[in-house]
């Protein structure tokens, strides 16, 4: 079994290096599928704040990365 | 859905610079087991694996369009966000130099060393060196097969325009090889990097919108705004992290 464990390692680290923003990532897209449709915004708004969300999770993820 | 150029051009882009990055660093291992072990080998495992690649993104590809498109959309933009972002942070670290550039000579030198200690080139079948080769390019081809069916998320004009830009690198990369017979580090491979992961998280962040039911602004055009708008984002935070700024 240690070959099918290899090829889940490399799977998932395809997509998390730093595990607090895959979690961030997904909880935001999650939080955003749940509730933007839902909110009384004018067009742009509910797409500018998923950007902004993603945007700020990048930058935070970023600058922590800087300090380690 | 897809329509012309605004979408098709940055698909093609982002497949191929992302292809390019992750056939090279393939490239690197299998001239590194073709100059120890012999090209027969590392040419079966390098060729073993494309077949098994080129499989999975036929059987996978036409697949997902059974699947209803907005779920495809949510379920493979979030796993481009996650891909493009890991990527772009790690470019952007580099660029900031908070972590080492990624060296293909260093990394060439160090695949001979460990095949080197292993003995040298056998007559007959090679399992170390077409073992090796065959990992190499998996390894680096699943990432590439990865960003093709989700870049091709949109149905199968994306999915050719993506495959197409994959292709090219991988033609791109044959010809360095062949060519140069060395590791190809003199592409500025960070910057390769940075641009990609801009693009890649433009796709996942405008597929995940489109998942949900977002009216983007512009249509597709909104694609080239969410490329700028992550390229300010990364390129003004990589300048606040470089080394020597006050934290």
């Amino acid at each position: 079994m240690r070959w099918a464990a290899a090829i889940w390692a490399e799977a998932v680290g395809l997509f998390v290096d730093d595990g607090r923003l895959a979690v961030l990532v997904v909880l935001w897209i999650a939080a955003c599928a749940l509730v933007l449709p839902h909110l009384p915004l004018p067009a742009p708004a509910p797409a500018v704040l998923l950007f902004a969300g993603l945007a700020t999770i990048l930058v935070q993820s970023a600058v922590r990365g800087r300090g380690r | 859905m897809f329509s012309g150029w605004t979408q098709a051009g940055p698909t093609v882009a982002a497949a191929f610079g992302a292809s390019l990055v992750e056939f090279i660093e393939a490239l690197t291992v299998v001239l590194a087991v073709g100059a120890v072990r012999g090209w027969r080998p590392a040419l079966t495992g390098a060729g073993l694996a494309l077949l098994v690649l080129l499989g999975t993104v036929v059987l996978l590809g036409p697949a997902l369009t059974r699947i209803p498109l907005e779920t495809v959309q949510l379920l493979l933009g979030t796993l481009l966000l996650l891909f493009g972002m890991r990527w772009l942070r790690k470019a952007m670290l580099r660029a900031a130099g908070a972590i080492p550039l990624h060296d293909e000579e260093a990394a060439y030198a160090k695949e001979t060393a460990g095949l080197r200690a292993l003995g040298g080139a056998r007559t007959g079948w090679d399992g170390v060196a077409v073992g090796a080769a065959f990992k190499i390019t998996m390894i680096e081809g699943i990432e590439v097969v990865f960003i093709v069916v989700a870049m091709g998320a949109a149905g199968r004009s994306s999915l050719l325009a993506a495959g197409a830009g994959a292709l090219a690198a991988l033609l791109v990369v044959i010809a360095l090889g062949l060519l140069l017979h060395r590791p190809v580090a003199s592409i500025p491979e960070n910057t390769l990097k940075f641009a990609v992961g801009v693009l890649l998280c433009a796709f996942g962040t405008f597929w995940v919108g489109e998942g949900i039911g977002l009216a983007w602004p512009g249509g597709d055009w909104s694609l080239l705004g969410l490329t700028a708008g992550f390229l300010g984002v990364a390129w003004s935070t990589a300048s606040f992290c470089r080394v020597g700024s006050p934290a």
